[in-house]
């Protein structure tokens, strides 16, 4: 390595300064904030506030509705990035296919991204809404009884089609540039050495897309444990029931609208450990198993 | 062990035509190389052999089979290609086993057969290694060890060794020939670089512009060029090539007014016709002034150590140079002298002017 060397000493630490202060302000502070909040009991109105210690944390855990959060939160985050990540393979690899109109297919594919969540939410509602929904009329007709309003498991297929829909677009993005970095030689030695397309896939593209595929999925949990907020705000808001309340829903719904503000901020501490631990884990156990060319 | 039969293979990419219509013959255990200067299609008729582009018209043969339709792993073809196309996320082993694993061989074969092939290719010792740890003349060795491994009727080489370096590519050359003497497997190898095609090849097919100009052994390549693009192409410093026409008494030619050579014991067609003169730098000779056929005026010298190299005048003021001379390095020559030479009779080639096909 290379060591780099400044004319003077308080230099270095003058252009660290603006990322330091940003993430000093954006992130520590804010987390400190929600540490303080989760050991303290305060009523709605912010009168009286008392220090409780970890009685927060210990209700929380107790609480059966945040247990049923947990396997809310697992059952969408898996499926949202499982199935973004996996028909976005899937596209870029026929993307790769087609040889006119590459690059405007591939526009067209990318467009999803800048629709907003909660738009990109309404928009899967209306398509899907029990009683005017364009594309809930043949399902029914199928003899599907198809109500996401009342039926909780239908309604967490919806949230994670519509999650899953706007992220297709970003991992895509990726996988697109990664396929592209494959040297098509390589695809051809294969060939010579009598791999079939599916083998040449499963052995030679899969593995060298190996770092692409697990950056994506430590971008798409962190997506789907978070940025989905706005999905499931405007498509279900957690119902029905609790059947689509995830983490960070509960810890708004909560926070923002019950006022229990000390739960909250233990809900919200316990998910930045999840996240944390989480990430970690990923780099542990999978990056090891992958290959950077 | 197969033969390689191409019969009038073209190929077109839309309108544009690329290859116009080759057909080569290569007989067991023959050792071809294509030869031309980027962009002749040297490389996509390779590829045509090996599946990898689709064939426009005519057919290709391999071992009697029509392999037209064929896909690449259908066609029993090896390949070694010019940036090795090792696969980086697998050790050399893997690498050479990969072949072998598609076609579903046993274990104790494909561990047999590698540990061969990287006996003779002494990659004994880096079978557990990545490619990116290898060096430049390794991973070349460990894309001959993929193609080896798999004993098929032909192996390919697409510019094999233009990754390398002089010394490195010196040897490999070497290694590669005596290794396709030692295995016998019919191979066809792409090269722009003359060196190569003329050290490695049984026969030459000289390409130009989607054609084979000319398909013979290295010397009768170099000896009698068929055309004025294989004189060119074959043999360095090229060929020196100059308009000139038959003398009045048919007798000799003239290259320009007051400067003739005789050639008495060639038929000479029509006296007066024009066509193209030839003859190589390493074929004229500096001699005395009575004997000369012409007395030239240096304008430029290149050293090479063993050989030198004098770009020569017909006359002193004439811009450029007309003929490039090879001669022996511990001879003096500079810039301005005037050298008397001698063309060996035996080494002259004549070509149209029209067709800029060898005459005779």
């Amino acid at each position: 390595m290379n060591r780099a060397t400044f004319p003077h000493k308080l230099l270095p630490y003058l252009l660290l300064a603006p990322q330091l202060a940003v993430t000093l302000i954006f992130f520590y502070w804010p987390a400190g904030q929600a540490l303080k909040q989760s050991l303290l009991r305060e009523d709605p109105f912010g009168l009286k506030t008392q220090f409780v210690g970890l009685a927060n944390f210990k209700r929380v855990l107790a609480d059966p509705a945040y247990v049923n959060s947990i396997k809310v939160t697992v059952v969408f985050s898996l499926a949202t990035a499982f199935i973004s990540m996996a028909i976005a393979l899937l596209l870029a690899v026929q993307a790769e296919k087609i040889i006119r109109g590459k690059t405007l297919y591939r526009t067209l594919l990318i467009w999803p991204y800048a629709v907003a969540p909660a738009i990109a939410g309404m928009l899967w509602l209306f398509m899907f809404n029990p009683s005017f929904g364009t594309l809930a009329y043949p399902l029914r007709s199928m003899g599907i009884n198809w109500d996401p309003l009342l039926n909780g498991p239908q309604a967490m297929i919806l949230i994670v089609a519509a999650a899953a829909w706007k992220q297709i677009s970003y991992n895509f993005l990726f996988f697109v540039a990664g396929l592209q970095a494959i040297p098509q030689t390589l695809i051809e030695a294969a060939a010579i050495d009598g791999a079939r397309a599916a083998r040449r896939f499963r052995t030679i593209v899969f593995p060298l897309l190996a770092p692409i595929t697990f950056f994506l999925l430590v971008i798409n949990t962190v997506y789907a444990l978070f940025d989905t907020f706005g999905i499931i705000h405007a498509v279900t808001a957690g119902g029905p029931g609790k059947s689509t309340e995830t983490l960070v829903y509960k810890v708004y719904n909560d926070g923002f609208v019950n006022l229990i503000l000390g739960d909250s901020a233990a809900q919200s501490v316990i998910l930045m450990a999840i996240v944390i631990a989480l990430t970690a884990l990923q780099f542990r156990y999978i990056e090891r198993r992958v290959h950077y060319g | 062990m197969a033969t390689i039969a191409l019969k009038d293979v073209r190929k077109n990419y839309g309108r544009n035509k690329v290859i116009h219509g080759v057909s080569l013959d290569v007989a067991d255990h023959e050792f071809i190389v294509i030869v031309g200067p980027s962009g002749c299609g040297k490389s996509t008729l390779l590829r045509m052999v090996a599946g990898l582009e689709e064939i426009t018209s005519g057919t290709v043969e391999i071992g009697g089979r029509v392999v037209n339709k064929l896909e690449p792993r259908e066609r029993d073809i090896a390949m070694v290609f010019q940036n090795y196309a090792l696969y980086p996320h697998m050790s050399v082993f893997d690498n050479m086993a990969y072949g072998l694993r598609n076609a579903r061989r046993s274990k104790s074969e494909i561990a047999l057969r590698v540990a061969n092939a990287a006996k003779m290719l002494e990659l004994g010792s880096l079978l557990d290694r990545k490619p990116r740890a290898l060096s430049g003349g390794q991973r070349q060795r460990v894309a001959m060890g993929r193609a080896l491994v798999r004993d098929p009727a032909a192996f390919l080489f697409d510019e094999p060794l233009s990754n390398l370096d002089a010394k490195l590519r010196v040897q490999m050359r070497l290694e590669i020939k005596a290794l396709q003497r030692n295995v016998g497997t019919t191979s066809l190898y792409v090269t722009h670089d003359q060196v190569e095609a003329m050290t490695l090849a049984d026969r030459l097919v000289v390409m130009n512009e989607g054609k084979a100009e000319q398909i013979d052994t290295p010397m009768k390549v170099y000896s009698k060029p068929a055309s004025v693009f294989v004189a060119g192409f074959i043999g360095s410093p090229a060929m020196n090539i100059l308009e000139a026409h038959v003398g009045v008494d048919a007798r000799g030619i003239a290259i320009r007014s007051g400067v003739t050579i005789d050639l008495p014991e060639m038929n000479l067609p029509n006296a007066g016709m024009p066509l193209l003169f030839g003859i190589r730098p390493e074929h004229i000779s500096v001699t005395s002034e009575e004997r000369a056929d012409m007395i030239l005026t240096v304008a430029a010298v290149e050293t090479l150590g063993a050989d030198t190299l004098a770009h020569c005048r017909m006359a002193a003021n004439d811009k450029g140079s007309d003929f490039v001379l090879r001669v022996p390095g511990m001879m003096p020559v500079y810039a301005g002298q005037r050298l008397p030479v001698m063309f060996d009779r035996k080494a002259v080639h004549f070509f149209d002017v029209k067709t800029r096909n060898r005459l005779f």
